[in-house]
Formats: C-alpha cells, sequence, structure tokens
C-alpha cells in the first residue's frame, strides 16, 4: 500500500483538464497577433503602453490583494495579466505612461476587487479603466498616432482622428459621404490594420484569426461576436441604404474601431457575459443596438465600450430571465 | 429677486404640505394594529435572534408570548430565567424555570490520539463530509473536526483547537441556543446543566463499536468496560451499545468514574487540583501514549 | 445522425481499457459480507443466526416491504457473525458474514447454463420471481425491480427499454455481458415483454460498442418487436430520462417516471437476471465487476459473487499498484469512493476502479468565472452554478424553486468546471435539506 492514506470524496472522480487558468492564457494566444500587428504598426509605443498595463495591472492587484484586502494572491490566474493587455489594447499607442498607470489602478481596483475579485465584478475591469481613461482625459485618449510606414520614428508620429472620428466630425460639417471618404483608409486597409485607433483595434482580420481560434478551442461561442456584429451590420445598412450620404456604410462600421476587438474579446468576457445562449443572443443584440445609437446620433463617434458596459449592467436581470428550458417542463403533449 | 424668493418658499411649503397629507392619509389607511404588549416583550428579550427558542427570531418569538395562553414550555434559552420571568411579569402568566444548560463537545478524539485512515476532499463541512462517509478516521461516531458548530455559533462561544482540531465550547459565552447541536451531524454536541463554577464530569466519546475496534481507532474512546457503572455510587452512569453515559440528574460529580476510567475517555473540568497525587499519573499515562505514536 | 439526447452531456475519455477482456470466474472467496441493505428503500431482515448453516441461493433476509428486496447467500457455508462493517455508503452497516464450507461442491460448481428459450410461467408467477429473487437495478441505482415492474391497471405502456448504454468511462461490465450473453438477454427481454404484455422493445447502446451492436441487430433481424438503437457517445445517456428521449424522442415530465410516458427502462445487467431467476431458478447471488484501472496490470471482468471483499478483487487483478490514491466503486462519473478495501461488493457494485495519484487529487476551487459551461452541459437544464451558491448561502427554499430536486447527480457540471469548484457536492447537500423541508411541509 502506499504511504498516503487513500482520498475519500464525492463523485465525480475524474475532471476535464479545462481550468481558468488555460482560458486566460488561451484568450492571451487569441489576442497575440492583433498585438503583433500594433507593434508593426505603431512601433515601441505600442510595446511601452502594453508592457506597462500589464505591470500596472498585475502589480496592483498584487498589492491590494495582499496589503489592503489581506487575501490570498491570485496573480499567477492569468486574469490580471489579460485585463492588462486588454486595457492597453483600448488605449492609444502614445498615451503617457502615468495615464496607463491610472487606467490599470481603475481597471483592477475599483473595477475588479472592490467587488470581490475575480468572478464577481459586474462590468468588464479592462473596459472600466479605458472609459474612466475617456472621460478623464479626452484630449490625450482621442489623439491617436496615425499608421506609419517607417515604425522606428515613434516619437514624430502625427496624431490624428480615426476614421469614425473623421466620419462624426465631417458630418457634423455637413459633408457628405463620398466626400469623406477619400479622407478615411480604404476597406482593405482597414482589414489589415494601416489606419488610426487604439492599439489593439487595427487590424479586424488579426482580431478575426484570434476569435476563430477561441471559438475553435471552445473559450467562447459564437453567439456573441457573431450576433454582435451581425445587428450592428443589419442596424448601420438600414440606415445607410435609406440614406447613404449621410450614413457610413455597414463594412466601414464594422471594420473600423473597436467593433471587432469588443465584440470578441470584450463582450465575450465569460464573468461579464450571461449564462445561457438566448442570454447571450439578447445581450449580444442589446450591444449591437446601443453601439449604432451612439455612434450614429451621439456625441462620441465610438460607443462599443460604452454598449458592453450598459449592457454588462443588464446581464444579472438577462440571467434571472433567461434560463435554460429545465428538463420536463412545459411538456405539450404526451406523444404516446 | 423677492418674486423668486417667495416663488421658491410657495413651492417648498406646498409640496411639503402635500406630502404630509399624503403620508397621513397613507398611515391611517394602512394601520395595522399590533399588540403593544408585543414590543414590550420584545425589549426585553435579548435580540439575538438565534432561534434557540424554535422562533425564527426575537420578534416572532415576543409574538408567539403574548399569543399562547401556557408559555410554560415556552423558554429563551439566552436570556435565561431571569428573562423569562421579566416577561412572565409583564404578561401576567406563568413562566417553569429551568436550569441553566451549557454547551459541551463529547468526543475527545484529536489528531494526535485518533489516527486519520483517509484523507477527505471536498467542501469543509461537517454536513457535507458526513454524507459522504464516516470521517477521515476510523471512529464513526467522533468528530468530523470541520467546524461546523463553529460557524452556526452566533456568539463567538466555540473555537476550533488548532493542536486537536477539535471543537471548544468557552463556557462564559455560550448561551445555550442549541444552534452547534443541531448543526452537529454527529450529535456529538450536548446540553448539560450548568453546574455552579463550571464544574462538569461527562463521557466524552460517543463510539459504540466493540472495545477492540473502538480502540483501535481512538485512544480515548470508551471501550465500554462497565467499570465507570460498576463504582458508581449513584447508578447514574448507564451502558448502553458499549458506551457510558452519565445522567446529569443524577451525577453528584463526585469524580470516581473519572479515576477508573482505562482509557480517560470521561472528562472532568474546572475542578480545582487539590489533590496532586490523582493528576500526575493522568498527564504521564497521556505522555506515554504519546511517546508510543511517535515511536510507532 | 445518430440518436443522443438535445441538452447538455459530456464526453470524458472512455478509457475503457476492459472492452475486450472475456469475464472471467472470480475464486470462490473464503469469507464473504452481506450487507442487508443492497437496494434503495427499507433494509431486509435478517432470518439467519449465528453458526445458521445456509445453502447457496437461500434467503438470509427477506424484503422488509415493499421497496425493498430478498437477500440470499451467495455461497454454502456457516454464518459466522453479523457484524457491522463498511460498505459503501461510507458507514457501518449490519452484515451477515458467511464462512464458505469449502467440502461443499455447490460453491466451486461451474455452472454454464445451456440457453433456454421457452417461457413458460404466467405473467403474474415472473413478477412474484423477480421480488423473490432479489432482483433490483443492476445499472447501479439498486432500486428493487419488482417495484419498477408493478405497473397500476390502467397506465399506457408501449415500450421497454433496455438500457446497454454503460455511459460511464472505465466500465465495460455491461458490454462483456452483452457481447457473450447476447440470447440470453433477448430471452430475458421476452420473459419481460411477456411479463408485462408489452410488443415492443428497443435496446438502446452506444456506438463505442460497435460488436455488441452487431450482435443484437444479427439476432433480432427477424423479430419484429425487438429493435436496436445505435446512440451517439455521450454522457449521462444511461439516465432513464436521457435514455428515453434518446431513443423515442419523449421528454420523462419534471418529477416523473419513464412510466408516465409509456415506458420501462431496464438495464442489461438486470435483464440477464432475471433471465437467470425465471428460467434456472437462480437468485441474484453474483454479478459481473469490471475491475480496472490504469496502473492495474490485469484489469478484466468477473464474475463476481455478492460480499465478496473487494481486497479479493484487487488481488486477484495484481494487488494495488504502487501510488494508488483512492478506489471507488462503481464508474468515475457516479461511482462512491470507498473507505477501505473490506468493502464488500453488492448488487450495486458495477465496477471497481483503481485511481492513481495524479488522477485522484481534485484541483483547488477557485472563484466561479461564471463561464456557464455547467450551465450549458446539464442535462437537465438546471444552472448548477447558481445551485451551488444557494445550497452554501443555506437558502434552500429558492434553490428548491429552481428544480434543484431535478438533479440526477450524473456530475457532468463538476466535471466541467474549470475553477475546479465542488458543485455537485454542496447540490447533492442541498437537496438532501430541501427533500427534507419537503417532507415536513407535507
Amino acid at each position: 500500500m502506499s504511504t498516503q492514506p487513500i482520498i475519500v470524496s464525492a463523485s465525480p472522480h475524474v475532471h476535464s483538464d479545462r481550468t481558468s487558468k488555460k482560458l486566460m492564457y488561451d484568450v492571451i494566444i487569441a489576442l497575440s497577433p492583433a498585438f503583433l500587428v500594433s507593434i508593426y504598426v505603431f512601433g515601441l509605443g505600442a510595446l511601452i503602453v502594453t508592457s506597462v498595463a500589464i505591470a500596472s495591472c498585475v502589480l496592483f492587484e498584487y498589492l491590494i490583494q495582499k496589503y489592503l484586502l489581506k487575501t490570498a494572491v491570485t496573480i499567477t490566474d492569468g486574469s490580471a495579466l489579460l485585463t492588462g493587455i486588454l486595457l492597453a489594447f483600448n488605449l492609444p499607442s502614445n498615451l503617457p505612461i502615468w495615464m496607463v498607470i491610472v487606467g490599470g489602478l481603475v481597471a483592477i481596483g475599483v473595477a475588479k476587487l472592490s467587488f470581490g475579485g475575480l468572478g464577481f465584478n459586474i462590468f468588464n475591469p479592462a473596459l472600466v479603466g479605458r472609459v474612466f481613461l475617456l472621460v478623464s482625459f479626452p484630449v490625450q485618449m482621442t489623439m491617436w498616432p496615425t499608421a506609419i510606414e517607417n515604425n522606428t520614428n515613434v516619437v514624430d508620429a502625427v496624431t490624428g482622428a480615426t476614421s469614425l472620428g473623421v466620419i462624426k466630425e465631417g458630418l457634423q460639417y455637413g459633408d457628405t459621404m463620398t466626400e469623406i471618404s477619400s479622407r478615411i483608409p480604404s476597406a482593405i486597409d482597414m482589414l489589415f490594420g494601416f489606419t488610426g485607433g487604439s492599439l489593439g483595434e487595427m487590424s479586424a482580420l488579426a482580431l478575426l484569426l484570434g476569435g476563430l481560434y477561441l471559438i475553435f478551442r471552445k473559450v467562447i461561442s459564437w453567439h456573441i461576436p457573431v450576433m454582435v456584429l451581425m445587428t450592428m451590420a443589419v442596424m448601420t445598412g438600414v440606415f445607410w441604404a435609406l440614406d447613404p450620404e449621410h450614413y457610413a456604410n455597414p463594412i466601414i462600421h464594422i471594420l473600423s474601431g473597436g467593433a471587432i476587438l469588443g465584440a470578441f474579446y470584450m463582450a465575450t468576457d465569460l464573468v461579464t457575459s450571461p449564462m445561457t445562449k438566448k442570454g447571450m443572443i439578447i445581450f449580444a443584440i442589446g450591444i449591437g443596438i446601443i453601439t449604432v445609437v451612439i455612434r450614429l446620433f451621439g456625441a462620441y463617434p465610438e460607443g462599443v465600450s460604452f454598449a458592453i458596459l450598459i449592457m454588462n449592467a443588464f446581464v444579472p436581470l438577462i440571467n434571472k430571465y433567461f434560463k435554460p428550458r429545465r428538463f420536463g417542463s412545459k411538456i405539450k403533449a404526451k406523444i404516446v | 429677486m423677492s418674486e423668486s424668493v417667495l416663488y421658491s418658499v410657495f413651492l417648498l411649503v406646498s409640496l411639503g404640505s402635500i406630502a404630509a397629507i399624503v403620508l397621513y392619509v397613507v398611515s391611517k389607511k394602512f394601520y395595522v394594529y399590533e399588540d403593544p404588549l408585543i414590543a414590550e416583550v420584545e425589549d426585553l428579550l435579548p435580540a439575538a435572534n438565534c432561534a434557540g427558542c424554535g422562533s425564527p427570531g426575537c420578534k416572532s418569538f415576543a409574538e408567539k408570548l403574548v399569543a399562547t395562553e401556557d408559555i410554560s414550555n415556552l423558554f429563551c434559552p439566552v436570556g435565561g430565567n431571569d428573562v423569562m420571568k421579566l416577561v412572565a411579569e409583564v404578561l401576567g402568566k406563568e413562566v417553569a424555570e429551568k436550569d441553566p444548560t451549557l454547551a459541551v463537545v463529547r468526543c475527545q478524539g484529536g489528531c494526535d490520539v485518533r489516527p486519520k485512515t483517509t484523507e477527505y476532499q471536498g467542501p469543509r463541512s461537517c454536513a457535507i463530509s458526513a454524507m459522504i462517509y464516516s470521517g477521515e478516521t476510523d471512529c464513526q461516531y467522533g468528530c468530523l473536526g470541520d467546524g461546523d458548530c463553529v460557524t452556526v455559533c452566533k456568539f463567538d462561544a466555540m473555537y476550533m483547537d488548532e493542536a486537536t482540531g477539535l471543537p471548544v465550547v468557552i463556557s462564559d459565552k455560550c448561551t445555550s441556543c442549541g444552534a452547534c447541536v443541531e448543526a452537529c451531524p454527529r450529535d456529538i454536541i450536548e446540553m448539560r446543566p450548568k453546574n455552579k463554577r463550571d464544574l462538569k464530569v461527562f463521557v466524552g466519546c460517543l463510539n459504540e463499536d466493540k472495545a477492540g475496534i473502538a480502540k483501535k481507532a481512538c485512544d480515548v474512546a470508551c471501550i465500554g468496560c462497565s467499570k465507570c457503572q460498576d463504582i458508581c455510587p449513584k447508578d447514574a452512569v448507564t451502558m448502553i451499545n458499549n458506551l457510558a453515559y452519565i445522567d446529569p440528574a443524577i451525577c453528584t460529580l463526585c469524580r470516581k468514574c473519572v479515576e477508573v476510567c482505562p482509557t480517560h475517555s470521561i472528562i472532568e473540568t474546572n475542578f480545582p487540583p487539590k489533590k496532586v497525587k490523582k493528576e500526575t499519573p493522568k498527564v504521564e499515562a497521556k505522555v506515554e501514549s504519546e511517546n508510543i505514536k511517535t515511536d510507532a | 445522425m445518430l440518436k443522443t439526447f438535445p441538452k447538455g452531456g459530456i464526453h470524458p475519455p472512455e478509457n475503457k481499457l476492459t472492452s475486450a477482456k472475456s469475464i472471467k470466474k472470480m475464486p470462490v472467496p473464503k469469507m464473504v459480507y452481506v450487507p442487508i441493505s443492497q437496494h434503495i428503500g427499507i433494509p431486509s431482515e435478517i432470518i439467519v443466526n449465528v453458526k445458521d448453516k445456509v445453502e447457496i441461493g437461500q434467503v438470509i433476509a427477506k424484503s422488509g416491504g415493499f421497496v425493498s428486496s430478498n437477500v440470499h447467500s451467495p455461497v454454502a457455508g456457516v454464518v459466522t457473525k453479523l457484524d457491522k462493517i463498511i460498505d459503501t455508503s461510507g458507514y457501518k452497516k449490519q452484515c451477515i458474514v458467511i464462512r464458505t464450507d469449502a467440502k461443499n461442491e455447490s460453491n466451486f460448481e461451474e455452472i454454464d447454463y445451456p440457453l433456454k428459450k421457452d417461457i413458460t410461467m404466467e405473467p403474474k408467477d415472473i413478477l412474484q420471481r423477480i421480488n423473490d429473487y432479489g432482483i433490483v437495478g443492476l445499472g447501479g441505482a439498486t432500486f428493487p425491480s419488482h417495484v419498477k415492474l408493478s405497473v397500476k391497471e390502467g397506465t399506457v405502456l408501449d415500450h421497454l427499454i433496455i438500457n446497454g448504454v454503460e455511459c460511464e468511462p472505465y466500465l465495460t461490465a455491461d458490454h462483456r455481458l452483452m457481447l457473450e450473453k447476447a440470447e440470453e438477454i433477448l430471452v430475458g427481454i421476452k420473459i419481460l415483454m411477456h411479463a408485462l404484455h408489452i410488443d415492443k422493445a428497443i435496446i438502446g447502446i452506444e456506438n463505442n460498442k460497435k460488436d455488441a451492436i452487431d450482435i443484437f441487430k444479427k439476432l433480432t433481424v427477424n423479430d419484429s418487436g425487438i429493435k436496436v438503437a445505435a446512440l451517439q457517445v455521450k454522457y449521462p445517456q444511461g439516465g432513464e430520462k436521457q435514455l428515453v428521449r434518446a431513443i423515442l424522442n419523449r421528454e420523462v415530465p419534471k418529477n416523473g417516471l419513464p412510466l408516465d410516458v409509456g415506458v420501462i427502462v431496464h438495464n442489461v445487467g438486470t435483464i440477464f437476471a432475471i433471465y437467470q431467476a425465471i428460467q434456472h431458478n437462480k437468485p441474484l447471488i453474483e454479478r459481473v465487476v469490471t475491475v480496472t484501472g490504469k496502473k492495474l496490470e490485469n484489469a478484466s471482468n468477473y464474475w463476481v459473487k455478492i460480499g465478496t471483499p473487494i481486497s479479493d478483487l484487487v488481488n486477484e487483478v495484481g494487488g494495488l499498484p504502487e501510488g494508488t490514491r483512492k478506489i471507488v466503486n462503481g464508474g468515475p462519473m457516479m461511482g462512491k469512493a470507498i473507505k477501505n478495501l473490506d468493502v464488500p461488493v453488492t448488487k450495486g457494485t458495477s465496477g471497481i476502479l483503481v485511481i492513481s495519484e495524479d488522477e485522484a487529487s481534485r484541483g483547488e476551487p477557485k472563484n466561479c468565472i461564471r463561464c456557464g459551461e455547467c450551465v450549458e452541459v446539464c442535462p437537465m437544464g438546471l444552472e448548477p452554478h447558481l445551485l451551488m451558491n444557494l445550497s452554501e448561502k443555506g437558502m434552500y427554499e429558492k434553490a428548491g424553486s429552481e428544480d434543484i430536486m431535478t438533479c440526477i447527480e450524473c456530475g457532468s457540471c463538476s466535471y466541467v468546471c474549470p475553477s475546479h469548484r465542488p458543485l455537485l457536492d454542496y447540490i447533492r447537500f442541498g437537496k438532501t435539506i430541501v427533500k427534507k423541508l419537503n417532507t415536513v411541509k407535507n
């Protein structure tokens, strides 16, 4: 007999090898192509912002858990790391370092740990950090370096607005879409990432690649991303079809801004999205609608982050009213 | 200028009046008569809401006290006889006097005397592990050591002794609400009368196994040898299923049984150590048994 | 597309290590320890005394009520003790200890009965025989079979479903039995069809047992009454409700039984036991047990006498391997970890699984990350994460209204949880409390 006593526990006695840690690292793997694209496009700035965001998130989690809350430190589970990456992906690559650190503090300290840590937060921490910065420092947060061909002279990079910003501004001045379209990058450029914008939302293609990996690995299900993008496409499509001179076409809407990043990586955050597939679809449609409403009629050119945060608040309600169908309940008729 | 001042004064006054009228009407309309006695009785109760009386809280107990004709079998264990007497005065009813009681833990199978033969994995809760099996040791009657009793105690009157892994009752804090008795899946905790100076003599074991099996599982198990029963001058000891039980109503705390018990499974507490002779061999015996264990 | 149940389910590694090992006869044990409570319901009453001589198949404890079962002596020998020993429940329970008479030849007879096809018994007698001969559900639930078969007058009953799914990983007892005793099982099915006046029977087998499917298909080619349904491999398809849903597309109502949709489900093992009881007058005194484990050298399937200590089985396959940390009575998903090797084999023991260090330990539970995976895999459409929280926080009434009582304890939620949360532990606990509350209420 072995020296150690035998273990007695309740069934089941086998477990799948999925762990929450592995899920987190899968998301990180999925984000890497987009990260490489942004390093290629923005150069050193992207690297600096990302590493500072990661370091501050992990460090704040450690410090708060160890000295303030005096609980077990959970920085190894990869969730703080992921929050850091996602936060960085939502920031301009030339944001002052101290602002990135503040973002990290808000994301981890306010949005995550004050709610009770991983699994208890209502709102997506990275987005809370981002929105906090956006509201506090609107100027710095909306001046993006434009894509540069030669990625060494990051300091001299010209700052400008994103395509969505350009469209919004142009429409406000009374320009038509035909006039504006010459001022924004082509759809192909947007697909590959040669456009202005936050660090991680550059290349729709790279993000899609990672998103497909996540669906393939069953980390996320297709319901949220597909439904978000579909709702956006349908809604913007309707407006575009009615008045193509005053509304951008759906392709621009989907490829630009954080639509894909939000749909695949932020809205699908396990903690802050609904539990059931039915709930996920409602949640995703809500995000799509709010995003389009903000983009078309709101003051901000971009609305994905706000939309996700607003829908995050509805998740408990969605979970309550969209329960899975209980086996054997509400059977129509005896089938004998 | 003065106009706007007058305007705001008027607005606020009328708002306030409307609110006052609404509040008045609502409070009249939805007024519920409550016997003022209930509030009076509730004030007397300890407001611990421990449910030791059987009612979910002090308020509902007060309602019950007021509503029931004969309250002689209702009792607030936390307030004790003093509170019940006051309640009786207020209500003009008779209450029965009860002897104050105290929770005692009838198991002393700590880690050092009761070896673990298996390892339990799962939620650390006695109720849950008791569902799965008889516990980590070979004794299926003893303490599971996961501290459900400590968790339910609302008076901080219990704690888990880290050295032995057993719960300990702090006699001064125990209000005998009985929550721990309910919580223990092994029924180890018993309410016994609180004697003067907190003197206690009781069998610290519930093992009903035969001598050999019991002794093998735990060094301090009651092996059912009946020596205590034979020596007891008052016949306070009963033997059922290889297990001794001392009836607190009969026991005179003479402690003769404590001395004869070969496995030291009878516990005495708070007796002054007047006879040094008696204490010494017991301590030695314990040390001895520990030595044997470490050697093995 | 193969049939299966639509909602939930998992597919753990099958690990059917012993599916090619034919069933061997376990040597007759020197001592047998026969618990008197091997079935769900009222424990049986002991009717023998110490030093009594008992014959093989003699009733030693008689049924204690309607939901109870007779217990028969698995060997010829002498009752040495009426003792309490630890059984699969983890507690000491009353047992009858019998020393095998080494001289009595009936103990060692190789009884390979010839196939007997003609059914001569009357339906009423068949049910009585099943009751008398101590037959209980051998799939693991050990529900007395005669109770299941006691159909009230007027109940519409059109299908008998034979559960040959064996969806638990590792276990191959039913699989081997189907391969080796296919014809007997078919006779058993016909006995039940005759007894219940049903003319349709379907054998449900998962597609990882193609050989068994083939055998039954071949044997039932000319039989219009009995069909074989090949099912997609998915756990917990062996659950009655899931099986009925998979095969007949009928959903058993909440808190209902398969009977409510006109179906009776029996395990193949039970069917074989019924065949032996009716055709060969043999009570339920032995069963097929898979003794398995990744580290075991001679993992195999055995015919084992009820009451054989598990240590005998382990010795037969070469002893416990180094580093064994857990021994499970049953399959890895629903079996019970046993406390020591003295636990005897009972009517519900479908396998003995020896698990080594690397698989035995549970992961440290972490915070729920609300991934919804447990909701996704729950075959009953429940929300395990919610039920666990409710029962942890003591909100039992709410747990009851969230249908905690419909949980079939399949363990899929605990299996998939990426945070290793003890979901089923708490749900099971909540169920016992809710059950208690419900009985108080009524």
